[in-house]
């Protein structure tokens, strides 16, 4: 049998070459993810804004301006409708009314009963609650998660290799986060704790790329003392091609197996796992690693304590040290 | 590289073996658990209620409730302790402001006595030497009580402990399997119920109140006082709503609409005097009723009572509602009795539960619900196991096609892998939500990492020029850094996951955190040793990777 080479043996490609523009193109476009997560906002569920959503089921499509129409007419509040699934069912959301607990059981059967005397046949299942409170906990939770998870682990990056390279790792995952966060800006997709689940995924995953690929520039750094940074960097990517081709293909299957049969319930999360992925892969090539040599990583930056010592000293006496 | 130890082969093989045999019962069916010997371990994956289907309710015990529930019986506790105790300490009224009690010690020379009197009340929190109530005196005859923080959070948490039982006890005879009630955090309870449907009857079911009072009638009541809400000194006006029409002591005229009855202030028992009750049927007229039966202390009052007023009517008042207003045909004795009223065998029940499961200590509110109908349970299931046969199949061929022979060890390494997954879960008696779906294929995919990056060190090796033999023994060294580093990163994205996720994220982190461990496991134990136990046997001469 002939097996499969994605990537043939040998590559040579110049990856560095495009370094500096790559850099700057998607680091300007993550930021530029950021600002616009600023301006146009993200369509946040009641898991993080607080609330409560019923589905409702008609008999025959509605045109949603119409419903917009007949719920705002029932004064229950600043109401959000959204298509789902079907246009036959809808998700209407209703902020969470002050005071006892009943007011919100009261709003609910309000929403049921107008519904019902505009369209005959309509279902309006039980919904989903979430008060003001629970949902900031959930969202501090949330952040707080995303941002520990960076920091523990540009922390250990940091510990394991070198300052550089905390940096870079750090570097990469403000990229992914903030192009991720452009592209639910963009769709307004709904975001709720799945996505957060999400996010930490990718969080994982680019590491984990990054992590292989700064393994192997630290082994060639050992290696080749006196080789070129850029060169030996080309180099580590190029060896480490292979394996994050063929890695991210075996996710990319198993998570788009996700997309196309899974459930649409978790629709959000393997989507942005899959986008995630592709997010990733590139930021591990083109922005973790040509950050080294901004950073000024050199073929010093892994030699023991002592040999590095003996060799300072050496080249002092040859005056080449910098 | 190939002197695998037989020991080693051993127990590999056992600790898969383990896996298999820990994962069965989770693949079985309910029915066809029953038949599964009970020799072999039988614990299982729980489902989440995002798969399982179900009610999920948080609550919120309330804090400004509860303090002023505890000043009042605080309150009660000053007078029973100094005015009735021996000797009796005479006080001015007792007022309360900015959450403390205060109040005058009419005789100066007794001050003292009251304030050692009051410290006994309170208790130590904690090992700090706090006590749960400061206990002062200002102006020399003026005492002053004030609760202190400690002993506020103190008593709270006591009481949501206190409320996560009765809760418990009202959900759980409504016949509903695997409910979980539990405390989460301080002041807070969870409450997760699969199978039902319906939150609303779930929070009817919890919210009861269910203060139950035996009254005598007061036949004094004139029906227009009584309509207009008036009654007799001694005596209050309480609604009827299900009043028989044509009763003489009744008003029904009321502007309402709702008949009212006067009934004594006196109460003959309560339902704190409660030993049991439950759903049963008259023995006459074969109607639902609630059957109840005193302590022997509510016993005796009851029996006396309605030994002194037989054919007299009483009054059972339900939250401040008559339930029925019998006739006392003769005395009740035993300390058993039903309590009548317009019941179903359903509404009887649940009067039951809330009657026997005690009483709130707390007023609890619902701050996040959810509910997830069976049928988009079982939906879910069924998507989320064709994807993950799709994503699994998928990766299986694709690594076929890629590594050869290789590749066939890192499927069977996949496989073992799954197993042990699940065998894993059932051990912890982990819950598999939706999001641990995407969680464990993700893992598929994760775990073909550790492979990957081994067979392609051994290519590398190969290209070098190395030996077969040598080229595999340095893809698995020199790759192990590499995969060791990249799954600490994902045990740290989910760690945070676990420790700071809620729900549907802790399944996740949960199924990620058991899949990175066995992933790295399989990859890296199990592929070598099928790699190592060819390599003996056949020694090849070439290799196809």
């Amino acid at each position: 049998m002939k097996l499969i080479k994605l990537v043939p043996d040998n590559t040579n490609v110049d990856f560095m070459q495009f370094r500096k523009i790559a850099i700057w193109i998607t680091m300007l476009l993550a930021i530029a993810g950021f600002v616009l997560t600023g301006v146009r906002g993200l369509n946040l569920g009641i898991d993080f804004v607080g609330g409560q959503v019923v589905q409702a089921e008609f008999a025959e499509p509605v045109d949603i301006e119409d419903l917009r129409g007949s719920v705002a007419d029932l004064g229950l509040g600043d109401a959000s409708i959204q298509e789902f699934g079907s246009p036959t069912t809808f998700q209407i959301r209703l902020p969470v009314p002050e005071g006892e607990e009943s007011e919100a059981n009261r709003v609910v059967g309000e929403l049921r009963g107008g519904l019902e005397a505009a369209y005959p046949g309509v279902d309006v299942g039980s919904g989903q609650l979430v008060s003001g409170n629970v949902s900031q906990e959930l969202a501090m939770d949330g952040a707080l998660s995303l941002i520990f998870a960076m920091m523990g682990i540009a922390a250990y990056i940091w510990i394991r290799f070198e300052w550089q390279f905390g940096v870079g790792a750090l570097a990469t995952l403000f990229h992914d986060i903030g192009l991720l966060l452009a592209f639910f800006s963009i769709t307004q997709l709904q975001v709720d704790l799945n996505i957060v689940a999400a996010f930490l995924t990718v969080v994982g995953y680019t590491l984990n790329d990054t992590v292989v690929i700064y393994d192997r520039i630290r082994e060639n750094l050992r290696k080749y003392r006196k080789m070129n940074i850029v060169p030996l960097i080309n180099l580590s990517l190029n060896e480490t091609l292979s394996r994050t081709i063929t890695t991210s293909v075996a996710l990319l299957l198993a998570i788009g197996a996700m997309l196309i049969f899974g459930p649409e319930v978790i629709f959000g999360l393997t989507i942005a796992i899959f986008l995630g992925l592709f997010i990733g892969t590139y930021s591990s090539i083109y922005i973790s690693a040509p950050l080294l040599v901004m950073l000024g990583v050199t073929g010093d930056s892994f030699v023991h304590d002592e040999d590095n010592v003996a060799n300072r000293e050496q080249r002092r006496d040859d005056g080449a040290v910098v | 590289m190939l002197d695998f130890p037989r020991w080693k082969v051993w127990s590999i093989w056992a600790i898969i073996a383990i896996g298999i045999v820990l994962s069965i019962p989770s693949l079985l069916s309910e029915r066809q658990l029953e038949s599964y010997p009970d020799q072999l371990p039988q614990s299982r994956i729980n489902l989440g209620l995002d798969l399982a289907g179900g009610s999920y309710l948080l609550l919120e015990a309330d804090a400004a409730d509860a303090a002023v529930q505890r000043l009042t019986a605080m309150e009660e506790n000053i007078r029973n302790e100094l005015v009735r105790g021996e000797p009796r300490v005479r006080i001015g009224d007792i007022s309360r402001s900015e959450g403390q009690l205060s109040f005058m010690v009419r005789d100066v020379t007794q001050v003292d006595e009251a304030v050692e009197r009051l410290r006994a009340m309170t208790q130590p929190v904690g090992f700090t030497g706090q006590r749960d109530w400061t206990v002062e005196v200002e102006d020399t005859s003026r005492i002053i009580v004030a609760p202190t923080a400690d002993g506020e959070q103190r008593a709270l948490a006591d009481a949501v402990t206190v409320a996560r039982d009765v809760v418990r006890r009202r959900i759980d005879p409504s016949g509903t399997r695997e409910v979980t009630v539990r405390t989460s955090g301080e002041e807070r309870i969870e409450v997760m119920v699969p199978g039902v449907d319906d939150p609303e009857a779930l929070k009817d079911l919890i919210g009861q109140t269910a203060r139950l009072e035996f009254r005598l009638v007061d036949l004094t009541a004139s029906p227009e006082q009584l309509s207009q809400g008036r009654a007799p000194a001694g005596s209050e006006a309480i609604p009827y709503p299900d009043a028989p029409p044509g009763v003489p002591y009744v008003g029904y005229g009321a502007a309402d609409g709702i008949p009212r009855i006067g009934l004594e202030r006196r109460v003959i028992v309560s339902g704190d005097q409660l030993e049991n009750a439950q759903q049963s049927f008259d023995a006459q007229t074969n109607e639902p009723v609630v059957s109840i039966k005193f302590n022997p202390q509510g016993a005796r009052r009851f029996g006396r009572v309605t030994q002194e007023n037989v054919g007299e009517p009483f009054a059972m008042v339900l939250d401040g509602n008559v339930l029925s207003a019998p006739n006392i045909i003769q005395p009740i004795l035993g300390g058993s009795a039903q309590i009548q009223g317009n019941f179903t065998v359903e509404s009887a029940n649940q009067l039951g539960i809330a009657l026997s499961s005690g009483k709130l200590p707390v007023k609890l509110d619902v701050i996040q619900e959810y509910t997830i109908s069976s049928d988009l349970g079982q939906d879910s299931i069924e998507k989320g196991m064709l994807a993950s046969i799709v994503a699994t199949l998928a990766v299986l061929i694709y690594m076929l096609m890629t590594y050869g022979r290789f590749g066939l060890y890192a499927n069977a390494a996949l496989v073992a892998n799954a197993f042990l997954i699940l065998g894993a879960m059932a051990v912890f008696n982990a819950t598999l939500t939706l999001p641990g779906i995407a969680g464990f294929v993700l893992t598929i995919g994760a775990a073909v990492d550790a492979n990957v990056l081994i067979n392609e060190r051994i290519r590398e090796e190969l290209r070098r020029g190395r030996k077969i033999l040598d080229a595999i023994e340095h893809g698995y060294k020199e790759a192990s850094t590499a995969i060791f580093d990249a799954n600490i990163t994902n045990t740290i994205a989910a760690a945070m996951m676990f420790y700071f996720g809620s729900g549907p994220i802790r399944g996740f982190a949960v199924v990620l955190l058991i899949g990175i461990v066995t992933s790295v496991w399989t990859a890296v134990n199990f592929t070598r040793m099928l790699v190592a136990v060819w390599a003996r046997a056949k020694r090849p001469k070439k290799l196809h990777i």
